[in-house]
């Protein structure tokens, strides 16, 4: 299909040693040609490697969760009717709209959907704030500390991520750790009702994605060239205002990245909203699997999913799309 | 290169009553046990361009750097117009620096860059617009005001480092190698322009740069120093002309050195037997040094001169015989390297007032290398 050699014809002429001018000159045009009919052919074959990844791991699953969004449940297995019946040499196409009405008639899902932004998105800030300056520091420590403080940062996710939110459980339940050292303290007097409540999950989602905030700001305020922050000196600026006016905006990119990495995820998060929070905790994550294994309601599951996924999806498209617009724009200029 | 034409009013560093609006006070920095610089004191006047010419790993970025604040001396004291610097944080000094690598904002238009330090001042806006745009036209950047700087060529970038060091007016501008990013003819023209802008504003410029050649031409002195330590300081003529070690000899422009004892001195004339010529150096300007001290003659290649005729042998002065080895044509003016019959091989430089086809000496002549009492100078050190 495609070639990253070039094809046989070619070679007699590029293993003839150099015969009279003329001939030197028709090759050298031949090889062009042929140069300027592999570029392109070489850039689409690297093209396909993620058009193909897409294609299998997002596309083909999509479209069978939309598939399922657009039948109707039944008591079978798999628990839904087929799009297509073929009956009497009439193929039927049923398309059932019925679980997206009824995601819109019923309020459960507008308010789980909200809550799950507003929790995602609160974590995400506190994500930010946390994770800014821990990233500076270790992009500012002595280089022989960057390591073992990075490695720090990573070194939770060598166990498994559900050990780690039951450890939650532990320090946060009512006799748990947190309490006890409180008390001790005297801080407080009687134990504080955490677990099962949205602070847990706040506290559960913030330390379980911190990382992923973490990691794209060192990478972005590391590169960053401190002779700029000199310069900015030198003009007069004093370091607070050097860090507003040069650094900030130059990890803009580390906060965008690690602000998506960390709000995409947690709006869907349904493990830390199911093990530690409590009934007010409503997340569309926890919602969608419900839906799933105990109503065992596959068609109106995969609606809350297609729905989340447009809601989330489409913007941030638009986001980028935007941006890169921009940046085009402001190359060409 | 072309050397710009300064006016000579009194030198201020020959004024006692002048003040100097720099003082370095025997500075030292170390970096760990390594020492930079090594006890180094300087006074640079109101309106100077000073250089400070050395190679690589001299010393001169760690110095410049001590004036802007961004290093502190491990010992001595720095004053700026008078007041002692020690302490005071790079923004709040009187000093703005260009740096070698620009250091622009890349998230910055030109105009927002060359602004940045006049906001940090709270200038009001309009008298910023003005300002900067001022500026922008002084290096011819007016219509460029609008991109970013990786949208400009590298001298262009470089112009805007100077505007941006420039626009708030400073008493005091460090330059780090403004213009060894650029090609020949572009840093010959920036060169003009750099000293042209340094007497229309009358700042004091300090410039750091290992290029001989652009010290020699945009400077009011240069600072010539070494592993740390200043070698000498004077004007770009004394400098060439009296250098006062075989180092600053050698480090600026090409020079002949004779190894020799001093044999005869008078007040009047020395004379100085090498084994390296075959004649005795007759030097015609006095020089402090007693009979029998061990001391280098160096002679500039363009102040010896060769030539068919001429008498040489022993028991005359200043005149030896060689062979001409290589010839090199540099257009206006040609390079000769003679062999001498002791084995030392001499340059000398000739303008071409002949043309190439006519030139009367070539490869393997017997010559004589002639110069005259005045040409060389005495070195001790
Ligand atoms: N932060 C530092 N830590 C340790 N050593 C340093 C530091 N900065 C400079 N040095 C050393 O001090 C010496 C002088 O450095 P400096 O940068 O002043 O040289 P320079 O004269 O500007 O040289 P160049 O022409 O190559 O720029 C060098 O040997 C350098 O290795
Ligand atoms: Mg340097």
């Amino acid at each position: 299909m495609i070639q990253a050699s070039p094809p046989p014809a070619a070679k007699p002429a590029a293993a003839t040693p150099v015969a009279a001018p003329p001939t030197l000159a028709a090759r050298g045009g031949f090889q062009r040609a042929l140069r300027h009919r592999l570029l392109p052919r070489g850039r689409s074959l690297v093209t396909v490697v993620p058009v193909f990844w897409l294609l299998l791991f997002f596309l083909v699953p999509f479209g069978i969760v939309l598939k399922i969004s657009l039948s109707e449940a039944a008591i079978a297995m798999p628990p839904y009717e087929p799009l297509f019946a073929w009956a009497e040499n009439v193929l039927t196409l049923r398309l059932n709209l019925g679980n997206y009405l009824f995601m819109l008639e019923d309020s459960l899902y507008a308010v789980a959907y909200l809550n799950s932004l507003k929790i995602a998105a609160l974590s995400t800030l506190m994500c930010l704030l946390l994770g800014y300056p821990m990233a500076y520091a270790i992009a500012r420590a002595a280089p022989e500390w960057r390591s073992p403080l990075l490695m720090l940062v990573i070194l939770p996710f060598w166990t498994s991520f559900l050990i780690r939110v039951y450890a939650w459980i532990g320090i946060l339940k009512q006799e748990g750790l947190l309490n006890q050292f409180l008390l001790w303290l005297g801080v407080i007097d009687a134990p504080l009702h955490i677990l099962y409540s949205e602070t847990a999950v706040y506290i559960g989602i913030v330390y379980s994605y911190l990382p992923f905030m973490i990691l794209p700001l060192y990478a972005t305020l590391e590169k960053l060239d401190l002779t700029l922050l000199e310069a900015a000196a030198d003009l007069g600026a004093r370091p607070w205002k050097a860090f507003v006016s040069v650094t900030l905006p130059l990890s803009l990119p580390g906060v965008i990245a690690g602000s998506l990495l960390v709000f995409i995820p947690a709006v869907g998060e349904f493990v830390i909203p199911s093990l530690l929070g409590g009934p007010d905790a409503l997340m569309i994550g926890t919602v969608l699997w419900n839906e799933f294994s105990a109503n065992r309601d596959w068609p109106v599951a995969s609606a809350v999913a297609i729905a989340l996924l447009l809601l989330l999806v489409v913007p941030i498209m638009i986001f980028q799309h935007q941006q890169g617009k921009q940046q085009a724009a402001e190359a060409r200029r | 290169m072309v050397q710009p034409i300064r006016k000579t009013t009194l030198d201020p560093w020959q004024d006692p009553k002048e003040e100097p609006y720099v003082r370095i006070e025997k500075v030292t920095k170390k970096f760990g046990d390594f020492v930079a610089v090594d006890d180094v004191s300087l006074n640079i006047y109101r309106k100077e361009f000073f250089s400070l010419l050395g190679g690589s790993g001299s010393g001169k970025t760690t110095l410049l750097r001590m004036l802007a604040g961004f290093e502190t001396p491990t010992e001595g004291r720095i004053f700026i117009d008078g007041v002692d610097m020690t302490g005071v944080p790079p923004y709040a000094r009187p000093v703005n620096m260009m740096f070698q690598s620009y250091a622009l904002f890349p998230h910055m238009s030109v105009e927002q860059n060359v602004a940045f330090g006049l906001k940090q001042d709270h200038v009001p806006k309009d008298e910023t617009r003005r300002r900067v745009a001022e500026v922008l036209d002084l290096v011819q950047l007016g219509p460029f005001a609008k991109r970013r700087p990786h949208q400009l060529s590298g001298g262009q970038r470089q112009r805007v480092a100077l505007a941006r060091s420039l626009v708030k007016r400073p008493k005091l501008l460090l330059l780090d190698e403004p213009l060894s990013a650029l090609d020949k003819r572009l840093r010959e023209r920036t060169a003009f322009e750099l000293v042209n802008i340094q007497e229309q504003v009358g700042v004091t410029f300090v410039m750091v740069t290992h290029d001989q050649e652009e010290a020699m031409t945009m400077s009011s002195r240069i600072a010539v120093m070494n592993t740390g330590w200043i070698a000498q300081v004077g004007t770009p003529a004394q400098v060439y002309e009296y250098p006062g070690s075989r180092f600053v000899a050698g480090f600026i422009g090409d020079v002949n050195l004779f190894e020799g004892i001093v044999v005869e001195e008078e007040p009047d004339h020395i004379l100085v037997r090498s084994d390296e010529v075959a004649c005795d150096l007759y030097i015609s300007h006095g020089a402090v040094v007693p009979r029998g001290a061990k001391v280098a003659v160096a002679i500039r290649p363009e102040k010896m001169s060769v030539s068919k005729e001429g008498a040489a042998g022993p028991g005359t002065r200043n005149a030896v015989v060689g062979t001409v080895r290589e010839i090199a044509y540099l257009g206006q003016f040609s390079t000769y390297l003679v062999a001498l019959d002791t084995g030392k091989t001499v340059r000398v430089t000739m303008p071409n007032t002949n043309r190439a086809a006519e030139m009367p000496i070539t490869w393997e002549d017997r010559v004589v290398v002639s110069w005259r009492p005045l040409a060389g100078v005495v070195l001790t050190q």
